[in-house]
């Protein structure tokens, strides 16, 4: 409950300004998005080039 | 914090996905099944001795299977943007900068430059039959395009003094100045009023979702936390 008060006055735009202990959820969210990125649009996969072909090419990632 | 980022990314990237969708069913996919008859050959240009051939896309609606795999690689990989965008807002307001719709809006137009338009400049949006140098040089090329180019923007924006601006004019030029990888011939067998059209509008199109992912992003972004 104190903490609550104590990061009140810190909040920027309606939360909290992240501390240290949030850049590992950081870079847990960001390795997340980057492996998203990679399958839909880098993965060699011929099943996964097959089903992400138009939007490979509609997002001008490199296909082929 | 961490569900803040997870929930916001996770939200404005299916919203983005679904747009996304929407914008490139009706303005891109067309284009790029009119390719695909060049590229197997149904239709040739400059075949009939003339340098004319048949303009005019194929019914869209003849394969769902193919385009619901489209719908759900858009969603996997606009998800995926939307996570480090939001990562992006939570880096951002560690170093005391506020992001709402508005801001997002801006960081989406960045995204933009950073995926789409920077990229673009070596290696034009392909329709489906162009032939280009190897793929993993390609994709490698345009990874380290993206990154440089998302941190000479960032360097822009959240830099200090010219030091900071002539480093990221440097990071942004440099994919440029090394040159991407290309083939010493062309092969291009459909017209080039298609190519170039393909190309501007995957462009065109993708700069709206961007905006778009920016501003949802933002809005969300701003919104208070649960508790």
């Amino acid at each position: 409950m104190t903490t609550r008060t104590q990061t009140a006055p810190m909040q920027t735009a309606g939360h909290a300004v992240p501390k240290g202990r949030d850049l590992a959820g950081l870079a847990f969210a960001a390795i997340l998005g980057l492996g998203l990125i990679f399958v839909a649009g880098f993965s060699h996969s011929q099943t996964i080039h097959d089903v992400a072909h138009d939007q490979r090419h509609s997002m001008a990632f490199p296909c082929h | 914090m961490t569900k803040h980022v997870l929930t916001g990314g996770l939200i404005a990237g299916l919203v983005a996905g679904l747009f996304a969708v929407l914008l490139q069913l009706t303005f891109v996919v067309p284009l790029l099944l009119e390719g695909e008859l060049y590229e197997s050959g149904d239709r040739v240009h400059f075949g009939t001795g003339g340098p004319e051939s048949i303009a005019g896309a194929p019914a869209i609606d003849g394969e769902m299977m193919r385009h619901a795999g489209t719908l759900a690689m858009s969603l996997v990989s606009w998800i995926g943007f939307a996570l480090l965008l939001v990562v992006g807002f939570a880096l951002a307001a560690r170093a005391g900068h506020s992001v709402d719709a508005r801001k997002g809006a801006i960081w989406g137009l960045a995204g933009f430059i950073a995926v789409a338009l920077a990229p673009a400049m070596g290696l034009a949006p392909e329709l489906p039959g162009t032939i280009a140098a190897e793929l993993g040089a390609r994709q490698i090329w345009w990874s380290a395009t993206v990154v440089l180019t998302a941190g000479g923007l960032a360097a822009f924006a959240f830099g200090k003094g010219p030091v900071a601006v002539f480093a990221g004019a440097v990071a942004i030029a440099l994919p440029h100045i090394v040159g991407a990888p290309t083939l010493d011939t062309y092969f291009g067998v459909s017209p080039p009023e298609l190519s170039a059209h393909f190309a501007a509008r995957v462009l065109a199109v993708s700069a709206a979702i961007w905006v778009f992912l920016g501003a949802v992003a933002g809005w969300l972004w701003a919104r208070p936390a649960p508790t």
